[in-house]
């Protein structure tokens, strides 16, 4: 138990995914201008990344290590993050309509997110069992959901600041998480992973 | 139940910017004096380093903006934050290391989001940060207090450590803070360890203590003056507090005690003059509560767990980012409304 608290520890802040790592700084920029968007990306995220980093376990171990074709674990994740994608989209949709509005466009977008393939293809490197590259998944997920959020509250209020010309818009932002980078490096050491 | 008759004029003239940002400057004197008496003349002329060079960094921004560089200036808000900073950095350190400091703050943390009341960051503590990764070696040097040595550090041998640069660093007269040897020691260890060194553990612990206090006599007098409220240093100190009575109480040979906490490393500086900022801490009371108890919290748990011996800059920073989202969901009920406005679903 204290194992999985450590690890969900380490991926939501020592290894935070976006702001340590630097994977799915596309969705961080793209989808951070209103805290409206950017809760209901997180949403999507979380429930896709979870999913998808336990599915390419399976895809792995029962599929593609059997067969002996290792080597095609990029593609063959792509493939069933797309699946896993479409697949929850046609679920949502039929199922609740309430949250398919909220959801919406953000689940195809998700396929593009670069930190959904990352957390399968290093989930793996970790040599974890399902249960374990579940909650890693799911901790990277959660670290990206808090730094998404707290971000894109941010953004609404540098939007409304007096930046300089060339600095206005993406630069500032980058600025920013630049800057928020470095105060994530503060909990560097906490668990030792 | 008296009625109180005041005669005119009832108006009377509102505090300035200027006016906050000297009394804020004012304040921090104890403490400065303190760290003097304690340290040698190191952090004065890291103050004086650092102002210079961030007032002519900001006249500098502002120029090359097509700005009046004058009324940003006298409104002494980068002023304070040079003071801080140079508060903040070791004494002796080299004069480079103050002067990319204030770089950071005035130009990147500050001036790059339209100064004043636009930085989401306390640009003091982004600098501090900033260093405190790039240059480790130089930033965790503190100066030995003057009460442990035979002679104190003279004001030519400070100049010469300041601008003789990092090769001649006096190694003499520097060592690890009381946070450090806890980090690295552990409770029971780390008074072994300033015997070894020559050093009585309650001398080392008095220094650090006294500069605590007077930075604290600072913050009261801020309080005092209604500089700010008492919320954000009350819920900080008081989460940090209770956080570390909790694991002393069940561990004392391994976690510090909340005297430890209190009153070594930049507690006392960081709950009154960091945490307080109005610019980029949450803004109503109940989120300036939330706000402290964020960076107590995040204190406790980076020093005693994380790679660093002190933890307020980052724990601040960390709090100057959620900040925004606080705001959403602490927005205090206006008047005429039945319920306060929360969050972002009342928008339509």
């Amino acid at each position: 138990m204290t194992e999985y608290i450590l690890l969900l520890i380490s991926t939501i802040l020592v290894n935070n995914f976006v702001l340590v790592q630097f994977l799915g700084l596309c969705p961080f920029m793209g989808v951070s201008n209103k805290l409206e968007s950017a809760m209901g990306m997180s949403l999507a995220t979380t429930f896709v990344l979870t999913l998808s980093s336990s599915s390419s376990y399976l895809v792995y171990h029962f599929v593609l290590e059997p067969l002996g074709i290792e080597y095609l674990k990029t593609i063959a994740f792509i493939m069933m993050i797309a699946v896993v994608v479409q697949f929850t989209e046609m679920v949502v949709r039929k199922t609740s309509p309430l949250l398919y509005r909220v959801l919406g466009i953000f689940l195809p977008l998700i396929t593009t997110n670069c930190a959904v393939l990352g957390v399968a293809l290093l989930s793996l490197n970790r040599n974890s069992g399902f249960v374990e590259a579940t909650i890693y998944g799911f901790g990277a997920s959660v670290g990206f959901s808090l730094v998404l959020v707290l971000f894109a509250a941010m953004r609404e209020r540098i939007a409304v600041a007096d930046v300089p010309a060339p600095f206005k818009g993406s630069s500032i932002a980058m600025v920013t998480a630049g800057l928020m980078s470095l105060a994530f490096l503060g909990f560097s050491g906490l668990v030792q992973l | 139940m008296a009625f109180i008759r005041v005669s005119s004029p009832h108006l009377h003239r509102p505090l300035s910017t200027s006016k906050v940002m000297q009394t804020v400057i004012l304040a921090t004197l104890p403490g400065l004096a303190a760290l003097t008496w304690l340290f040698g003349w190191g952090s004065i002329i890291n103050v004086l380093i650092a102002s210079v060079s961030g007032l002519l960094f900001e006249a500098l921004i502002l120029k090359m903006r097509g700005r009046n560089p004058l009324p940003a200036l006298k409104d002494n808000s980068a002023l304070l934050t040079c003071v801080l900073l140079g508060i903040a950095l070791p004494p002796l350190a080299p004069w480079w290391l103050v002067v990319t400091g204030t770089f950071v703050a005035i130009v990147i943390a500050k001036q790059l989001y339209g100064g004043l009341g636009n930085n989401p960051f306390n640009p003091a503590m982004v600098a501090y940060a900033l260093l405190l990764i790039s240059f480790p070696v130089e930033m965790t040097q503190w100066v030995t207090p003057a009460a442990l040595l035979d002679s104190s550090v003279s004001l030519t041998q400070s100049l010469s450590a300041v601008f003789g640069g990092a090769v001649n660093a006096p190694d003499a007269f520097t060592m690890a803070t009381p946070l450090d040897g806890f980090k690295h020691k552990g409770a029971l260890m780390a008074d072994e360890y300033w015997v070894q060194n020559g050093f009585q553990p309650e001398k080392v612990w008095e220094a650090w203590a006294t500069a605590s206090i007077a930075f604290m006599l600072g913050g009261l007098y801020l309080l005092w003056k209604r500089i700010f409220t008492w919320h954000t240093p009350v819920a900080m100190l008081g989460t940090l507090f209770v956080l570390s009575l909790l694991f002393y109480g069940t561990d004392a040979s391994n976690y510090a005690s909340p005297m430890v906490h209190l009153l070594s490393g930049a507690t006392m500086f960081g709950a009154f003059f960091i945490a307080t900022d109005p610019v980029t801490a949450a803004t109503s009371n109940k989120g300036k509560i939330w706000f402290g108890i964020g960076i107590g919290v995040l204190v406790y748990v980076i020093r005693t767990w994380g790679n660093y011996p002190d933890a307020v800059a980052f724990s601040v920073l960390l709090m100057n980012f959620a900040a925004p989202f606080i705001d959403y969901y602490t927005q205090p009920r206006s008047f005429g409304h039945n319920k306060a406005r929360k969050g972002i679903k009342n928008e339509k």
